[in-house]
């Protein structure tokens, strides 16, 4: 099985890039690339994002048909991709971090700063909380309701259709922190740093 | 809810920790990479290297370090310590950092923790502030490991780097640093009260109810602690136990 890493030179994938080398060994060839012949030959993807909405669509945008091969695996071929944070919350259709940004549009819904209740919950969102699963996914075969999850993030994506929403954690409001719609999969927690719980989410993708 | 983290720190100096661990588990206790894989299978929230190392020259080392680390915690790695370029954070990253912490150089010139949010991400970027009473209610900001004095207030610096982006800051007292008599609840309380980011309290803790102290009374979002898990006096799981056990919410 061929996985690749989308490198568009946004943020630090360092340590995406060293979680799935470890549950990959041995059993999956991964590739970190941007090259689109690469991308389009492999079986799953996985899209992290770090920075800013606007920074992360800016950049997959700066990438000569990146946007268009992602679609196409994604959307027409139905195969499996796996967004991580920003990777996740570009999905929706308009992001509001920085400036008024398009997203790709696969998954009606827009990413807003989380209200943080005049001051009383600080923001970014940084730390270990706990998930709460609402519908069953691939991606938590064996994870325990409630497993703590890293999590850094000041926005959240908020989906129309809330039936793709498979866990949330709570801070200031029920965030939405895992979504499922048949391929697509996402994580606003960051399985690569999430300990043994997190690899083992990694490993539910590499099993699909 | 969020939990509140433990962070336990290790002093590199020239590749190996300052201050070690002796369990008799370790195979070579000087070794950081061993020791970060030791307290990360031990439950802590994140793992922490100061780079104590003198010279510029040795950057490679603890690039390596952490390299080797990266490879091994799948908790998140913050590293300070001689942070002064934006080729400095880009090289910690890539050997796989997730933080950098910012001291001298973000007192300096705030400038570059602003540029430096704007090009990582403030998630990534946590600005040292070392601070010494001065007088009743008031704290100055110190560098170079607390030897030069600045004239900086504590608490307007601290605002200041939260408006330049910095996603957290890691607040040392230098009174308490090395006396393991507990955290300056004072400074902590002051600090968290005026920002709006993650506070880690950091300098002085010697028991565990120091560590109830800068959560429950400083407000501190992570407590970071050194020689208390360096010397075995204490396990990380053990300080989780006791915290949860006063009512104070950890990843258990």
């Amino acid at each position: 099985m061929n996985v690749t890493i989308v490198d568009y030179q946004s943020g630090n994938i360092s340590s995406v890039i060293n979680s799935f080398t470890e549950v990959a060994k041995g059993k999956v060839n991964l590739e970190v690339t941007s090259d689109i012949k690469k991308i389009n030959a492999s079986d799953k993807i996985v899209l992290p994002g770090q920075g800013s909405f606007k920074s992360c669509v800016d950049s997959l945008n700066n990438i000569n048909g990146l946007v268009d091969t992602l679609k196409e695996f994604a959307i027409t071929k139905k195969k499996p991709l796996l967004g991580i944070c920003v990777g996740l919350q570009m999905f929706a259709d308009i992001g509001y971090e920085e400036a008024e940004t398009k997203g790709l549009g696969w998954i009606s819904g827009k990413v807003s700063k989380i209200d943080n209740q005049n001051g009383k919950f600080k923001l970014p969102h940084i730390g270990w909380n706990e998930i709460e699963i609402q519908k069953e996914s691939k991606l938590f075969k064996d994870i325990k309701n409630k497993s703590h999850m890293y999590f850094v993030h000041s926005y959240e994506f908020i989906p129309d259709d809330k039936s793709v929403i498979s866990a949330t954690t709570d801070y200031s409001s029920k965030i939405v922190c895992s979504i499922e719609k048949e391929n697509l999969f996402g994580t606003q927690f960051h399985p690569e740093k999430s300990d043994k719980t997190g690899l083992n989410i990694i490993k539910n993708f590499l099993d699909l | 809810m969020l939990k509140n983290r433990i962070i336990p720190c290790l002093d590199v100096k020239n590749g190996r920790v300052v201050k070690g661990i002796n369990f008799v588990e370790l195979k070579d206790a000087g070794d950081p990479v061993e020791q970060a894989k030791f307290y990360s299978d031990g439950g802590a929230d994140e793992i922490c290297f100061l780079d104590i190392t003198a010279s510029n020259e040795n950057r490679e080392t603890i690039i390596d370090i952490v390299r080797k680390t990266a490879k091994e915690c799948f908790v998140p790695l913050t590293v300070g310590g001689g942070v002064r370029t934006i080729q400095n954070i880009t090289d910690l990253l890539l050997a796989g950092a997730d933080k950098v912490s910012i001291n001298t150089a973000a007192v300096k010139n705030i400038e570059f923790v602003k540029e430096a949010s704007k090009k990582f991400g403030s998630q990534c970027i946590v600005v040292a502030i070392d601070a010494k009473k001065v007088s009743e209610n008031k704290w100055e900001v110190f560098t170079h490991g607390g030897r030069n004095k600045t004239g900086i207030d504590a608490v307007g610096f601290a605002k200041q780097t939260e408006a330049n982006g910095a996603g957290e800051i890691l607040l040392t007292s230098m009174d308490k640093d090395g006396t393991k008599s507990g955290y300056d609840v004072d400074l902590l309380k002051e600090i968290t009260r005026n920002t709006n980011i993650p506070v880690i309290a950091s300098g002085g803790v010697g028991t565990l109810d120091h560590l109830y102290d800068g959560i429950v009374k400083g407000g501190a979002s992570a407590v970071l602690a050194a020689s208390i898990f360096h010397y075995g006096e204490y396990k990380i799981k053990e300080a989780k136990e006791y915290l949860n056990s006063k009512n104070v919410s950890v990843r258990l």
